[in-house]
């Protein structure tokens, strides 16, 4: 791209509103101010963040819930003006001492939950826009035509411009705002953008773009905010790109309390990932596509949409493919100071499809949700297609993770003649058609053909394979790996009814970021009980959530370990980083806390999360609902591929002696038990977690967190009442 | 019959291993800690370290996830 043409793009852009800004400090994690702009009427304000905000929400995640919730109302609805979209790093966000403390988190209202959602992402923007002096960055309102919004935060300066000659999709306007706003090549390191694509104008499963510009490769890179289709939002507003820019970053820019005492850590974890990620999960090397054989050995890879668990062609996309396939020797993180360094990429991509055929481009990942979502899932286990989607799936803001699903319940609706050629349009989607699998998500780019229907979401389509083409609702809902509206993240999840919880009680919807619990309970066998699983389903999704509300990324907390965790009283929970994280919240902030408190911090905004849904019209029990096939199996086929687990399940579990039984009454019994141990289950978590039997937060509960304004109080009562 | 995790039975076979159990179980996660009978095993005594007949093994994975 030549200078005149970024100059040629610069010159047609018309400043909507312009905002002066006195420059800051961050003191202790904090800027002590939050960022407002509103596009329908151009406004942009400072808000000031009090000592209850930080005392009750902490940050990040819990910024954004609270931002959101007194913008908008219960009436509110995705693409209404009022929904706003909020980006937030959080205290720890933008140290570089203690790695992984780099990452945003982004709420806002769905379009496919049509509740309250959150994503969590890497990339600088977060820590930038916290060194250009704001905790946070809340956008509300609707541009009447495409827009970036730029935050200068050397110069104090915010504007709203027009900006319509840059590009939509994410891979071609990340390079033009670098060029656009770094006066210099150094200058390109103080920049960073959030951007979604023209698939992200298309469909309801937009995700979000955030960059940083890698200083070996000379080039942008991205890191995605996937789920719930928060680039569908961004895009809905006219939003082209959100732009920061701070020079002049130094080690302590997040200045805290007390430096020696996170540095002692940071080295002390550091060390650790030398020394041991080489014979632990090779974080460093692979990434988190380690987990592909892994899954598979275990019989948890998600096959022909979740039917099975594992797949004999499995390990053509397995970690040692991306191993041989990622530039090596290049320390890839996605913030500074990461010596997990877990992000890799593919340089020299020769793209084979679409609209950029022929460029040679870098293909951020492929991470573990990718390469299962959209290979074995799709039973596509072709590495050179995974990069194709993987690539445009990005650039057009594309969740991978709700494609990847969507498009396996779509290939098992064509198998099943629910779909044939005429509706899709001449795709022949069955499984294992890679051709057809990139065509449909190129033409959820363009915005034509059957990618128009298909990007809907999981939820959408099946009331319009049911009306308009005759699907069967309940084969179907068995069968549409979603929840609450958005499509699961990649793991079987037949053999945990733990990790079902984990699924079904998520608050946003099936993602596996609040539990991981499939090992702990499916092999180890350690909780046997409901009460053991509930405890389980109460203390992980805390401890994980607590992540988000600092700006953490939860990678280095358990994807290595200390040679002498096994002997800890606890060993899941990694007792000494849990330790770690307690002196790095201590000495960024100054408050003293203990592993304790980080439980309550978390608790609390996750009971403040549960109230929001409420708010929406979600929120009870019936929205914890999980289809059948993540309890077990759906049809004669599936069943008999594990036959004798399943008989043998029967006859210790059920009591129930299978023989001499058709397949089909062996499955209905097998059925009435699973359905029921949920039930049971979704009882013993209620009430741990302090909710009434349909799942509400109890005024006590509320009260005990300081969470009981006035307005959550009435919510809740109307409900239980 | 060797019972793993007090859930998984394996055929006890003469001359069985650590490793060999572990191979048939087709537990790969590289982040276990295996004890037998109650005794911790490192991993690299997997190979030498004999299973007997009805010991009670246990086979504790981390959590990780993507
Ligand atoms: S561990 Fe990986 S995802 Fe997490 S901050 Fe580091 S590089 Fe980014």
């Amino acid at each position: 791209m030549s200078t005149k043409d970024i100059q040629e793009m610069r010159q047609a852009h018309e400043v909507l509103a312009e905002f002066d800004y006195e420059l800051g400090e961050v003191e202790k994690g904090y800027t002590n101010r939050t960022l407002y702009v509103n596009l329908s009427d151009n406004t942009i304000a400072s808000k000031p963040v009090t000592q209850q905000m930080k005392d009750i929400f902490t940050g990040g995640k819990g910024f954004g819930l609270w931002l959101l919730w007194n913008g908008v109302t219960g009436d509110t609805k995705w693409n209404d003006p009022e929904n706003e979209i909020v980006i937030s790093s959080g205290p720890i966000g933008g140290t570089t001492q203690y790695p992984g403390s780099g990452k945003s988190l982004v709420v806002s209202l769905s379009p496919t939950t049509h509740s309250v959602i959150d994503s969590n992402v890497g990339g600088h923007f977060g820590p930038l826009l916290k060194f250009a002096g704001w905790d946070a960055l809340e956008i509300q309102g609707k541009a009447e035509r495409d827009v970036i919004v730029f935050i200068d935060g050397n110069a104090g300066k915010v504007t709203i411009e027009e900006a319509p000659e840059e590009a939509v999709d994410t891979h071609l306007i990340g390079e033009q705002m670098m060029e656009m706003f770094a006066k210099t090549d150094r200058e390109k390191r103080d920049i960073s953008t959030v951007s979604a694509g023209s698939g992200a104008d298309h469909t309801l499963i937009g995700c979000l773009n955030f960059s940083w510009y890698d200083v070996r490769r000379k080039s942008v890179r991205f890191k995605q905010a996937g789920r719930g289709g928060i680039g569908t939002v961004l895009r809905d507003k006219k939003i082209k790109a959100l732009v920061v820019k701070y020079s002049g970053r130094k080690g302590v820019a997040n200045n805290p309390a007390d430096r020696k005492r996170i540095s002692k850590v940071g080295s002390k974890i550091n060390k650790e990932i030398r020394d041991y990620d080489a014979v632990q999960n090779r974080m460093r090397n692979v990434g988190t596509p380690y987990l592909v054989s892994i899954m598979n050995d275990y019989d948890l890879l998600p096959v022909y949409n979740f039917r099975f668990g594992s797949h004999p062609e499995a390990e053509k996309i397995a970690g040692d493919v991306w191993e041989k396939r990622f530039t090596q020797d290049l320390p890839d993180g996605c913030w500074l100071g990461c010596t997990m360094s877990c992000s890799h990429a593919v340089d020299g991509y020769e793209l084979r499809t679409g609209p950029y055929r022929g460029q040679v481009v870098i293909v951020d990942g492929p991470e573990y949700e990718t390469t299962a979502g959209c290979g074995s899932n799709c039973g596509i286990f072709d590495p050179d297609a995974l990069l194709e989607i993987n690539f445009y799936c990005d650039t057009y803001g594309i969740d991978t993770i709700s494609f990847g699903t969507l498009t396996a319940f779509v290939m098992e609706c064509y198998e099943a003649g629910i779909l044939n050629e005429e509706i899709t349009g001449g795709l022949e989607l069955s499984f294992g058609n890679a051709v057809a699998a990139i065509e449909l998500l190129h033409q959820m780019g363009r915005g034509e053909g059957f990618g128009l229907i298909a990007g809907q979401g999981i939820r959408r389509v099946t009331q319009i394979f049911a009306q308009e083409y005759g699907g069967d609702p309940q084969f179907m809902h068995d069968i549409g790996m979603e929840a609450k509206g958005l499509e699961y993240s990649e793991y079987v999840t037949k053999e945990s009814l733990a990790q079902q919880g984990g699924y079904g009680l998520a608050s946003k919807g099936p993602q596996h970021d609040e539990a991981w619990l499939i090992f702990m309970d499916m092999v180890n066998n350690q909780l046997p009980t409901f009460e053991d699983k509930a405890e389980a389903l109460h203390y992980f999704p805390m401890w994980r959530t607590w992540f988000g509300l600092c700006g953490l990324c939860k990678l280095p907390w358990n994807d290595i370990v200390p040679p002498d965790n096994a002997e800890t009283d606890e060993p899941p929970k990694i007792p000494e980083h849990v330790q770690n994280y307690v002196e790095l919240f201590s000495g960024v902030t100054g408050r003293e806390v203990t592993k304790e408190d980080l439980i309550t911090m978390s608790e609390t905004v996750y009971n403040f999360q549960r109230v929001f849904n409420l708010k929406m019209g979600f929120g009870t029990r019936e929205h914890d609902a999980i289809p059948y096939r993540s309890m077990g199996p759906v049809t004669v086929q599936e069943y008999e591929s594990r036959a004798e687990r399943y008989d043998k399940q029967l006859k210790e579990l059920v009591r129930d002696d299978a023989e001499g039984k058709t397949t089909e009454e062996k499955m209905a019994a097998l059925r009435a038990y699973r359905e029921e141990q949920y039930e049971k289950l979704i009882d013993a978590v209620y009430k741990r977690r302090g909710w009434t039997p349909n799942g509400i937060p109890t005024p006590e509960t509320l009260k005990r967190l300081h969470i009981d304004f006035p307005d959550m109080v009435e919510l809740v009562r109307r409900h239980i009442e | 019959m060797i019972r793993v995790n007090d859930k998984f039975d394996v055929e006890w076979q003469e001359g069985m291993t650590v490793n060999s159990l572990l191979t048939i179980l087709k537990f790969t996660f590289p982040m276990i800690i295996v004890s037998v009978n109650g005794r911790v095993v490192p991993k690299s005594e997997y190979g030498p370290t004999r299973v007997e007949d009805n010991d009670e093994v246990k086979v504790i994975h981390l959590i990780a996830g993507g």
